[in-house]
């Protein structure tokens, strides 16, 4: 019985949207093949790398959203090969979680949405210097052992390479862990 | 050049021209001592863990300034013990002292405390990351050994994967058009970050596990410790604990100016029989110590420029 009744409310729900016309969606993607429902508040983070498309729910602890989340990965890019997108209804991001969103998605794109329509489109940029985002992969780092904020360079961006300021290890990309 | 009030924690945050700087005033240290200059100033030794050469060296030049030193020798005797955390030590010896002298065995630990503290803080070891001091030590060696520091040929022998003063050396001589020899097991060669900053910098280096391959066109040989915790393999340090050892028979195939050089403590791989030739520069290198950490203790308090 249950199983029914949801199954109803989501034919209810696609008959609605088309009225609703969401720009975030990639735009090769017709009204018909849109895989992910549209949101009229919130925030749409789009080429995300497959890879790292849970990294971005961590980020952003999507899991205690009260709001819809939708979720669609291994959809086609003409920029990244395949992408993932992460809808968020409800949420704002902070330039804080922004600038960790580019230390795991370089090449994202963060769309605010307001009534149905994008109404900023942010590319995620990395900076020069990220602050408390990332842990230092050195157990021996003083990061690691007292209470102190990380602070890493970034020395190159593709493939990503960042640089402890405290205890002047490197890392790439395989080691990079969200504080 | 102004230094006063600059913290010393990594060589990477030195120019060329600051480099040569300090070296300046080593030598200017070394040649007129200036007795009284640092009279009234206090140095914190805050040493986390032992140190022999270091701490005594910075406590003799701090001395023969004129100045005092307070601070601790081991991490047993200071609040760390109790829980205390760095910060909070390096906060509080900031009112007690003029300059601080920090060696932990955290890396990243002497950032952490020139950032908490108000006055300069010298780097004096964290864990295998920095120590500048010695740095600025083996390269006035060179200087005053050579009588130069460009275009050098220049050795390095043992531990070269772990050893922080070969790294640090290596970085620091890069500016100087130098040739490199890096000669260790594959287990304990150079780390492939460093060798391939060496080649984007274009600078020449060759690889080999051979003491003798070489020998001949070396300007400088630079031996450190090969240590046997480092070896995943107990028959592999075996078969080199004494491949590297350094002999009256090893100097028979090298050119006559070849200097050896080495931190110290040395182990086995320097044979006492060395110490008498005109290749040992390693006290000398350790007497160079002074010279530098009063230059530097002058400099950074503003008295020398």
């Amino acid at each position: 019985m249950k199983k029914s009744k949801m199954h109803k409310r989501k034919s209810k729900s696609e008959k609605i949207r088309p009225k609703k016309v969401d720009s975030s969606a990639p735009k090769q993607e017709s009204k018909h093949e849109l895989k992910i429902s549209a949101i009229d508040e919130g925030t749409v983070i789009d080429h995300i790398p497959t890879d790292a498309a849970f990294k971005v729910v961590e980020i952003l602890d999507l899991e205690h959203h009260n709001s819809v989340v939708s979720i669609a990965t291994n959809l086609q890019s003409k920029s990244i090969g395949k992408k993932c997108i992460v809808k968020v209804a409800g949420k704002s991001l902070t330039q804080e979680e922004v600038s960790k969103i580019a230390i795991v998605a370089p090449d994202a794109t963060v769309n605010i949405i307001k009534n149905f329509n994008v109404k900023e489109k942010i590319k995620v940029k990395l900076p020069d210097v990220v602050n408390n985002v990332v842990k230092c992969s050195n157990p021996m780092c003083i990061t690691n052992n007292e209470q102190v904020s990380t602070m890493f360079y970034v020395l190159k961006k593709d493939p990503l390479k960042i640089k402890c300021h405290y205890c002047e290890r490197s890392m790439g990309k395989e080691e990079i862990e969200i504080v | 050049m102004d230094f006063k009030n600059r913290d010393i924690i990594s060589i990477n945050d030195f120019s060329k021209e600051e480099l040569l700087f300090v070296l300046k005033a080593a030598k200017q240290m070394e040649q007129k001592p200036k007795n009284n200059l640092l009279r009234g100033k206090i140095l914190a030794t805050l040493f986390f863990e032992p140190s022999t050469r270091t701490r005594l060296s910075f406590t003799s030049a701090m001395e023969q300034l004129g100045g005092q030193v307070i601070g601790f020798a081991n991490a047993d005797s200071s609040s760390s013990q109790k829980g205390e955390s760095l910060w909070d030590t390096v906060k509080m010896t900031d009112q007690y002292a003029d300059i601080i002298a920090i060696r932990h065995p955290l890396e990243g630990s002497a950032r952490l405390a020139a950032e908490a503290a108000s006055i300069p803080v010298i780097n004096a070891g964290d864990g295998s990351n920095q120590h500048p001091t010695q740095t600025m030590l083996d390269l006035y060696t060179i200087q005053k050994t050579k009588g130069r520091l460009d275009n050098l040929h220049i050795g390095f022998v043992g531990d070269l994967k772990y050893g922080r003063t070969v790294h640090s050396l290596v970085m620091a001589l890069s500016y100087f058009n130098p040739t490199f020899y890096f000669i260790a097991p594959d287990a304990l060669q150079m780390p492939e970050s460093y060798l391939d900053e060496l080649y984007q910098k274009k600078i020449k280096y060759f690889k080999t596990s051979d003491l003798n391959r070489f020998s001949k066109e070396i300007d400088i040989l630079y031996d450190t410790r090969i240590q046997k915790e480092r070896f995943p393999d107990l028959l592999e340090y075996e078969r080199f604990k004494d491949v590297y050892r350094i002999d009256n028979a090893f100097l028979k195939n090298v050119k006559k100016e070849l200097k050896i050089m080495h931190p110290l403590p040395r182990v086995g791989e320097i044979d006492k029989s060395v110490d008498s030739t005109p290749h040992a520069a390693y006290f000398e290198q350790a007497a160079n110590g002074i010279p530098v950490r009063k230059a530097l203790l002058a400099i950074v308090l503003g008295k020398l420029k």
